[in-house]
Order: C-alpha cells, then structure tokens, then sequence
C-alpha cells in the first residue's frame, strides 16, 4: 500500500533529478570545452567580424546575423558558422572542420 | 632519492595546509627524513597548524635572500625527530619567491631530506606556479564540488605543461588525486559528486579519500597534525593515502556512510 502511495506520489510529483548528477554532467561539459585549448576560442571574434565583412560584400548583413561557435566531440572539433540571409537569398551555411 | 611533493589545488580552503601538514607526520612517523615548506608567501599558516608558531625565527624568504641559513630558519618538530617545518615569511611583496633562489634551497634540502613537501598557495598565479615548478610528484587536494573540481583540472593542465619536468621534457610528474572533506551520506544521498565521479572526471590515480572530520578542525585548533592523531578517521584515511605514495595497498576507507553508530569499515575500490 505504501509502496503505490509513493508511486502514485512520483507520478504527479516526479522526483527531480539528483543535484550531484547534474554537478556531474555540468563539469564534464564545461571541461571538455575547456581542454579543448584555451587558445581556440580568442580568435573567433575576428573571424567573425572577417566574415561579416567578405559576406557584407554580397548581401546586406547584420552583426547579430553571422553566429560562430567552436564545439569539441571527442576527438574532433567542429567549427560552426550559421549565416542568416534575408530575402531571396540561399539558405544558412554550414560549414564544419575537423 | 629526495622527493619533492607539492600540494596543491587552485581552488583555496579545500585543505591543502591540512594535507601537507599530514602527509609530511605521516611520512616522518614511517621514518622518512621530511621537511614541509609553506609557500605561501604573506599569508604563513603552516607554523600554526605543525603547532610551531612561536618557534619561528627566519623564514624561506630571508634563506632566498642569503639573510640567513637554512639550518638556522628550520624549525625541528618536537614530536618526532624526522620532521622538520620551513615556514615562509609574511612580506607582502609576492615576488618575493624567485625561481633561482627556490631551486637553490631545493637542492640543499635534497642533500639531507627524503622527502620535500610545498604547501602551495591558493590560485594559478606566481606562488602557486612556483610552488609546483620543482616537483617530483604532486597531490591534487579536491573536494567533492564543481568549482574546486575544474580548478584541479586547471592545475593538472598546468603541471603537465609548465613545470620543469615538461619544460625539459622528462617523465611526468607523478600527479595523483587527494578527495578531501568526502561526506559519504551526502554522497548516499546523491547530494555530492562521488569518487567515482571527481576520478573518472579528472582522470588521475587516487591517492585516498579524506572523510570531512570534525577531527581536523580539533587538530588544527592545538597545532597538532591531523596524521598524529590515529584515533580519527581523518588522521587515518591520511595515514593509508601515505602509505599508498609509498607505494603500498590500502583499501579505500570512509568511504561509506556510518551505520547505527558503529563505525563500519567497507571496502571500496583500490
Ligand atoms: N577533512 C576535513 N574535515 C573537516 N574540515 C576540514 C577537512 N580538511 C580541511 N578542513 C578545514 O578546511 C579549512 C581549510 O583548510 P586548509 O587551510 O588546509 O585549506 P587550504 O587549501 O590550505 O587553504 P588556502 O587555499 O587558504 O591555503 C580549515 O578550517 C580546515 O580545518
Ligand atoms: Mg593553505
């Protein structure tokens, strides 16, 4: 009897998840990018102001329309860059690298 | 063979002063000839925890400086015959501690010492830097909690490539895992990371677990360290993690929860 009053009880109140499981999935993320070189990410801000400026070049950009992100999954990395063009323009461009 | 063992952690107050305090009772109460150096420079504490506070008459700095020997600022344990204290000075000046200078005392140290033990500083910055350069081996001193987590994994960066051993391309320094203040019912309850979890995040040996004591504050308190204390949990899960840098096996203690009052010994993973 108790045991399906806890049950029925998880069921409108669902246990939340265990705050040191969260700590853990929160540092390894954190330290993956990390040890993926402190370097890496200084360099983004200029490429991503060099890229507004080549893709200003052929259509009307905003700043906030070119994103750049640096990832690590494993063993490689991956370099994102999502350009958002209005109008009759392609679509977002994806480029990756190891 | 000396060995020069550097505490360390990034993050401050998770207990390095503590640990070296230990580790360096411990290994003189296994009869190794050790000498414990604090450098951390400005803010001297290691005298108060080795219980030598009032003994301190020239300090690591005025030995750098030539201001004075190194057999006169030494301060010789009155408990046991093999431990000896280096206090550092309180000068405010944070470049005090040059690289020269440290390496030259170093090496006189070696000559009568089995075992050098730096209490590093808090941070990532000239002390703590300093403090690890020379190292042989070092001790992560971690608690089970995200932000002193990642600052071991800065420091564990940081050994691997700028001290000495890096810079000259020599094996590694042998870097293992200290958990400290573990509080294995916390743990139970799934409100602290476990062991499993810091090790398989900051993949490094470990070392030992140090259960959080109230043993340590009490040791603290009268200048005693916590390793002359076999009575307490702490003062033993130090004395097995002393045992394990001498290259013994002992199972892991304190790492489950007391049950009924009894104190219960369960064994974990070596
Ligand atoms: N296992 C433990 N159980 C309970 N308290 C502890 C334990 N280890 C350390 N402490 C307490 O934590 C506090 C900080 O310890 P300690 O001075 O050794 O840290 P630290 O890393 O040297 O600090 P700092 O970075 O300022 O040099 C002290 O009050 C100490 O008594
Ligand atoms: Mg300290």
């Amino acid at each position: 009897m108790r045991i399906h009053g806890m049950r029925l009880l998880n069921l409108v109140f669902p246990p939340r998840p265990k705050s040191a499981a969260i700590a853990k999935e929160r540092l390894k993320i954190v330290l993956a990018h990390e040890r993926a070189g402190s370097h890496a990410p200084d360099f983004l801000p200029r490429l991503q102001k060099e890229l507004i400026d080549v893709v200003g070049r052929y259509v009307e950009i905003r700043d906030d329309m070119i994103r750049v992100s640096l990832d690590k999954a494993g063993e490689t990395s991956l370099l994102e860059i999502n350009i958002e063009i209005e109008g009759a323009t392609p679509a977002p461009a994806r480029v990756s690298q190891a | 063979m000396a060995k020069v063992v550097a505490i360390t952690s990034g993050k401050g107050g998770v207990g390095k002063t503590t640990t070296a305090a230990a580790f360096a009772a411990g290994l003189a109460l296994r009869g190794h000839k050790t000498v414990v150096i604090d450098f951390d420079v400005g803010l001297r504490n290691l005298d108060l925890v080795m219980g030598c506070e009032r003994r301190v008459v020239f300090d690591f700095i005025n030995v750098i400086n030539g201001d004075a020997n190194l057999n006169q600022a030494l301060i010789k344990d009155k408990r046991n015959d093999n431990l000896y204290i280096f206090p550092t000075s309180q000068t405010r000046d944070k470049d005090a501690l040059k690289r020269e200078g440290v390496e030259r005392v170093l090496e006189e140290l070696k000559q009568q010492f089995d075992f050098i033990i730096c209490d590093s500083p808090a941070g990532i910055e000239h002390g703590a830097v300093t403090a690890l350069y020379f190292a042989d081996a070092a001790i992560i001193v971690t608690n089970p909690e995200v932000s002193s987590v990642r600052d071991s994994d800065r420091i564990i960066g940081i050994l691997a490539s700028r001290s000495r051993r890096a810079e000259r391309n020599e094996p590694p320094v042998e870097t293992n895992l200290l958990l400290t203040r573990y509080d294995p019912a916390r743990v139970a309850k799934g409100e602290m990371l476990t062991v499993e979890d810091v090790q398989e995040i900051l993949s490094v040996p470990l070392l030992g677990v140090i259960p959080e004591s109230e043993s340590v504050l009490r040791a603290s308190n009268t200048g005693t360290p916590v390793a002359f204390d076999e009575d307490s949990p702490a003062g033993r899960a130090y004395l097995d993690a002393v045992a394990r840098l001498l290259g013994e096996q002992r199972e892991m203690r304190f790492v489950q929860p007391e049950r009924r009052g009894f104190f219960r010994v369960l064994f974990g993973r070596a």
